[in-house]
């Protein structure tokens, strides 16, 4: 299937209600340590430009605190377009993002908890 | 046996395109009655009135049936070609193949099967239609203004100025409306007291004009051309022909700490009040739930102090009652709540202000005295920011989905006025679009960039933090720069969506006018009759129809005001001749019609009636005021016996249509 069509299927949101407003990039606590922010995945999935997307860091560097969704005026839910990318990228055959035995060294004392949290959610599949 | 016509319209390719229209003008050629039947490309051309007028004369048709547009459209239009080719304009029936057929449907074999079914169940019915002549009703030469801002203000005083009574009521103590509280109006910054105060005192000097302020509409009943109002005059516990306005009373008031709602809460007034200085009329209100004396009787003061006499703690609300032939609402708007947004700490700091709140701060009358200071600790303000959209295009459903049309212009105005006045002012305005279509609208906007520097930042604010130090820390993003801003403001400034005020629903239902799902009325014709509701005798002015700014008000109120004029300047309208009447003969006089109808039409009197066995028996019988019935239907629907029928829409007529669209 196409990566945007596998995007879109995963988070069943409808990315072409945003109106380009960027309050989810006004609202989001970890935007200085996202390459790309929350406003950017939602039209990059728009436009289908998901590889860059899939192979940046800051798919795990959101905190899944839902700030975006919660505060979206058009219910565009950017949260769950990351998490989408996320499955996306985690499910490709042969291509192990992270090992658990990796994650004592590239901790990081500033992290906060709720993204561990969030982070063990996704992994312990 | 009727001798039928029927014409179908092509409609260009409106109908033609997915509707057979040979086939359909074929089909009915076989229908009972029907003795001559064609299509046409445009039906209501001159050319095809012709051809319905040559074959009414040529083929001595009696009923007419047309298949075209929704009958909104061209009813009238083939009504009158029929009656001039000699034949009762009731004789003429629509069958509506574009806007319930060709438009709704995309097979062709389906949408011309539907439109052969929708061409005989007009032909059905045209077989049992009888002609009509329509009655005549008279006009009460006096018009009803609900709501006294800008809007009702100017509609009044147009309808005035062509010689025509005209009632304002103002539920608030002054009229005047939202447009007293701002300061100054977009995009010549003419100060907006001064241009609105000479209209509020024309309405006051003009003899046509009669002001209820204070007052509320209670009831409707009635017609076009002869409504009949109840008005509440709530009671001020002033004698409104004694009071002089001189505000003696309300400085002496003892009751001090009173919210002022014309400054929106941010200072205080006293018990007994006049709203502003300009308030028209200018006459002493009491707050019966903040007065001392009123509550528990104990006070007095302001009785003791009115040179004049006229406080009058014993007053009641009086409900009169008035005749109109056209009511025009026009009840305004207001800002929607922000207790959703919790985001802009709208009610965790008082720095964080709604734009109408910023005109009250920046107005010379305003709780500031003009001063642009912080409502926290009193201190100029150095860092301003503005969020735009505030609530406003909004489907989350804590907002509206609509665009308030007027928040981007006035944020450019408060921008650009703070750095004309306070130049050591950083201004930020934060926006999704800005939207500036009218006239000098764009330039102004650009003028407040270009030239006073205000810093437009293309984004939202996600989020403002109050902090210990006072400072409102804003984070928001920069969309072109890709970055998330951080802003340490002094104040912000949220342009709060605008929504109808509430009293606007029960009015709307007491008018029978129609709202859409944000409770703006609705228009009769959203392009072609933008000031009419669809209730005949309801005009709209203003914001109550839809987010307008004040020169767009002002021209819609004065457009209502010439259709009022309009309906005003006749001695008597045409009655719609499909109405209810009642077949005394069937009738068994238990008043379930008299009970269902509106309008008040049916009244039962006691007659005499000859048996069959030649004597007479005297029985309660029901009668329909043709005058006043509108031919609902209601009555048709109610009575049991089947003695109530609707002229046009008999149930014969009625049963006939369904018939012919099930055989």
């Amino acid at each position: 299937m196409d990566k945007r069509e596998e995007v879109l299927r995963i988070s069943g949101v409808n990315v072409r209600k945003c109106m380009r407003c960027g309050k989810c990039s006004g609202t989001c606590p970890s935007y200085d340590e996202m390459e790309f922010h929350p406003h950017q995945f939602v039209y990059m999935v728009e436009t289908g430009n998901i590889e860059p997307l899939m192979n940046s860091e800051s798919l795990y560097k959101c905190l899944s605190c839902f700030a975006c969704v919660e505060r979206c005026p058009r219910g565009v839910e950017p949260a769950k377009v990351v998490e989408a990318v996320r499955l996306a990228a985690i499910r490709q055959k042969g291509n192990n993002h992270l090992k658990a035995s990796a994650v004592p060294e590239l901790l990081d004392e500033d992290t906060p908890q709720q993204l561990l949290v969030s982070a063990f959610r996704k992994y312990s599949k | 046996m009727q001798r039928i016509g029927v014409f179908v319209c092509h409609c260009g390719t409106n109908i033609a395109a997915t509707v057979d229209v040979k086939a359909v003008a074929e089909a009915m050629k076989n229908e009972p009655g029907v003795v001559f039947s064609v299509d046409y490309q445009y039906m209501c051309s001159e050319a095809g009135q012709n051809l319905i007028q040559d074959t009414i004369k040529e083929q001595k048709l009696t009923g007419v049936v047309v298949c075209s547009c929704s009958p909104r459209m061209h009813e009238a239009t083939f009504r009158k070609a029929a009656a001039k080719a000699g034949i009762n304009s009731y004789m003429v029936e629509i069958a509506n193949i574009r806007e319930q057929c060709s438009w709704i449907h995309k097979d062709i074999m389906t949408a011309t099967e539907k439109a052969i079914i929708l061409a005989r169940t007009a032909v059905a019915k045209v077989q049992l239609n009888a002609p009509l002549t329509p009655g005549e009703s008279p006009v009460t030469k006096r018009a009803l203004v609900i709501g006294g801002g800008i809007a009702g203000i100017q509609t009044a005083l147009d309808i005035a100025e062509a010689g025509f009574d005209v009632d304002i009521v103002e539920k608030q103590p002054t009229i005047g409306g939202k447009m007293t509280q701002i300061d100054k109006t977009f995009p010549t910054l003419d100060c907006a007291a001064c241009i609105l105060t000479p209209k509020m005192v024309d309405c006051a000097q003009n003899e046509k004009i009669h002001i209820y302020a204070y007052s509320e509409v209670e009831s409707v009943s009635g017609f076009v051309g002869n409504f009949t109002v109840k008005i509440k005059k709530k009671a001020r516990y002033v004698d409104t022909t004694k009071c002089t306005g001189c505000g003696i009373c309300t400085e002496k008031c003892p009751k001090k700490s009173v919210p002022n709602e014309f400054n929106l809460g941010m200072d205080n007034r006293r018990a007994i009040y006049i709203p502003f200085a300009q308030a028209v009329p200018k006459v002493a209100t009491i707050d019966a739930d903040n007065c001392n004396m009123l509550k528990n009787g104990k006070c007095g003061v302001c009785a003791k102090v009115c040179t004049a006499g006229a406080i009058d703690y014993k007053q009641q609300d009086e409900i009169i009652e008035e005749q109109y032939g056209a009511i025009v609402a026009a009840t305004g708007y207001n800002p929607i709540s922000l207790e959703k947004y919790d985001e802009f700490a709208y009610s965790q700091s008082k720095d964080v202000v709604t734009s109408l709140e910023f005109e009250r701060l920046t107005n010379a009358a305003g709780p500031t005295s003009g001063q642009l200071l912080r409502p926290s600790d009193g201190k100029h303000p150095h860092t301003i920011v503005f969020v735009q959209c505030v609530g406003s295009r909004d489907t989350s459903g804590c907002g509206k989905e609509y665009c308030s049309k007027i928040c981007c212009m006035y944020t450019a105005k408060h921008a650009m006025l703070t750095r004309e006045k306070y130049p050591d002012t950083d201004v930020y305005v934060f926006y999704i679009d800005v939207r500036t279509p009218g006239k000098l609208f764009d330039e102004f906007y650009r003028r407040a960039v270009e030239q006073y520097g205000v810093h437009y930042i293309k984004g939202m604010v996600g989020k403002v933090a109050p902090r210990a130090d006072g400072k409102l820390l804003v984070q928001a993003s920069d969309l072109i720069a890709n970055e998330q801003l951080h802003i340490e403001a002094d104040m912000v400034v949220l342009a709060a969506a605008i929504e109808p005020d509430k009293s606007a629903r029960s009015i709307a239902t007491m008018l029978t006018a129609s709202m859409d799902t944000n409770d703006f009325f609705t228009e009769a014709h959203p392009k072609l009759r933008p000031v009419e509701s669809p209730t005949a005798g309801v005009f709209l002015s203003g914001v109550c129809q839809g987010p307008k700014d004040i020169p767009e008000t002002v021209s819609q109120a004065s457009a209502a005001a010439a259709k009022v004029i309009g309906l005003l300047s006749k001695d008597k309208l045409t009655c719609n001749p499909c109405v209810a009447h009642s077949d005394e003969l069937m009738c068994n006089g238990c008043s379930a019609c008299e009970k269902v109808c509106p309008y008040g039409a049916i009244t039962y009197s006691d007659k005499e009636f000859r048996q069959p066995d030649r004597t007479v028996a005297i029985r309660r019988v029901a009668s329909v005021n043709e005058a006043v019935c509108q031919g609902c239907g209601a009555c048709t629907v109610a009575c049991p016996s089947g003695a109530m029928d609707l002229k046009g829409f008999s149930n014969k007529q009625i049963m006939a249509e369904v018939d012919a669209i099930c055989k």
